[in-house]
């Protein structure tokens, strides 16, 4: 595979060369904040336009087809649309907590979306407890989330902000299992190591077969959640609660819960990529070695972005099949059934790898 | 140098935060307007403050959340070093797992798990 770091050891020792340290380091991270506000854009942008055509199609629609070809540029419409509308104040609003929200929620994803290993190499933040530092950054944009709520002073925020918060927090305990169960497994919480091993050892959905298929599944059904999407968008559930807890944003603030949303969807799914399909690692087959060898030219790029927006469409799908559930049953869900379930699935997977018998 | 980019990270959130607002507010036209201000609902004139009490519900799933969030928290060193701990470790992992096994049976049984 190609060795992205190459090209940053090149562009570092070059940066270093011609300028003093500290300009080199400020230059680098100019250039990965560049970096990180394009992916995030792009992304954004791509899963925005892909969840309206796969609305549509689901809905026997034709989705946005005026604008453009495919109705392609209907996206940079809806972008330049946003900055023009005007950000209403409101009266009744805390202004401070009101217009800190967007910082919390968009901050968060920012630095999550850093942490997506893109290439062999290629990857921004790479702590050695990289799952943990993840789970615990994603976590903040619930605070983003509740402060957007309770400085609204209006009703509707109110509620969307404490189904959110509810909601949110206890599917991160199932979040948090799953990611264990994986780091029985791998016995590394680095993202890179995690990829680099099912590269090697292929991936882990295969390595770990039965409780890792389990923890998948469980990682589909309470990643929608942590999204606030799919059958568990009642947070924002546009018949009783308007547009839940970003009812009173306009423009642009709006905009940034919007584009947080869809970052949040490419970052759950780059997650799951990354740990259950093997991030960047190309598909092996075992004994077949024309095989693997054709699947190593394809680039690691291609196939962390392949997979992670088929992952994509498979939120997608959930979320456009099911119906909205009560919040009871959402609690109840979580609670009573995935909780359990991924403990059980925890000790299971611990009594596998003690034993020896994964692949 | 990890640590710089994630100071660098942040302040890219910030900062887009920041900038796209700024522009936002630049570009966007103004107008003042006293029904334009009022909380939307629907049209209809808003009752009491929102600033409210509010269901107790949702506080118990939190306290309940911050149990088990501590739990995975001290369970993940133990998930990397868990090849080398051996028999020991997994002995006294499954011990601590069934004290909060019991927990969530404890709440549940006492009906914190029950929305009313």
């Amino acid at each position: 595979m190609f060795d992205f770091t190459i090209i940053t050891n090149w562009l570092h020792t070059l940066l270093v060369g011609v300028l003093p340290e500290w300009a080199a380091v400020l230059t680098e991270s100019v250039l990965v904040a560049v970096v990180i506000i394009s992916l995030a854009a792009i992304f954004a942008m791509v899963l925005i336009y892909m969840e309206r055509k796969v609305c549509a199609f689901f809905q026997c629609r034709l989705g946005p087809n005026r604008v453009g070809k495919w109705g392609l540029l209907q996206l940079f419409a809806d972008v330049f649309k946003m900055l023009q509308k005007e950000i209403i104040k409101m009266r009744q609003t805390d202004r401070f907590l009101h217009d800190l929200a967007p910082f919390f929620v968009i901050t968060a994803s920012m630095i999550t979306i850093a942490c997506l290993p893109w290439n062999k190499g290629a990857q921004i933040l790479d702590f050695n407890i990289g799952v943990f530092f993840f789970l615990a950054v994603s976590s903040v944009s619930v605070v983003g989330i509740l402060l957007a709520g309770w400085g609204s002073n209006s009703k509707y925020p109110l509620i969307g902000a404490m189904r959110s918060g509810a909601q949110i927090i206890s599917y991160e305990i199932s979040i948090g299992i799953t990611m264990l169960t994986v780091i029985c497994l791998t016995g590394t919480m680095q993202i890179s190591e995690i990829v680099e091993q099912q590269y090697t050892e292929g991936w882990n959905i295969f390595r770990g077969h039965l409780p890792m298929v389990v923890a998948f599944l469980i990682y589909m059904i309470a990643g929608n959640a942590e999204c606030n999407r799919g059958p568990f968008d009642l947070p924002e559930s546009e018949s009783e609660l308007t547009a839940g807890y970003h009812t009173e944003y306009s423009g642009m603030h709006f905009g940034y819960f919007y584009l947080a949303e869809y970052m949040n969807l490419f970052i759950s799914a780059g997650l799951a990529t990354t740990v259950f399909l093997g991030g960047w690692a190309p598909l092996h087959i075992a004994g077949l070695d024309g095989f693997n060898h054709a699947m190593d030219y394809i680039p690691g790029v291609v196939w962390f972005v392949g997979k992670a927006l088929f992952v994509v469409f498979l939120f997608m799908w959930e979320r456009w099949t099911l119906p909205r559930l009560r919040i009871d049953h959402i609690l109840t869900l979580e609670w009573k059934y995935l909780m359990p379930i991924s403990l059980v699935n925890l000790v299971v997977m611990a009594l596998v790898v003690a034993f020896g018998i994964h692949f | 140098m990890n640590f710089t980019l994630f100071v660098a990270a942040v302040l890219t959130g910030v900062g887009f935060v920041a900038i796209v607002t700024l522009l936002a507010r630049l570009l966007a036209p103004r107008s003042f307007n006293a029904q334009k201000e009022e909380p939307y609902e629907c049209g209809v004139p808003t009752r009491g403050g929102s600033w409210m009490q509010f269901r107790v519900g949702y506080y118990l799933f939190a306290i309940l959340f911050l149990m088990f969030d501590v739990e995975t928290m001290f369970l993940f060193p133990w998930a990397v070093v868990m090849r080398t701990m051996g028999p020991a470790g997994l002995t006294a992992v499954l011990f601590f797992l069934a004290i909060l096994v019991l927990g969530l049976a404890y709440a549940w049984r006492k009906g914190a798990l029950r929305w009313r």
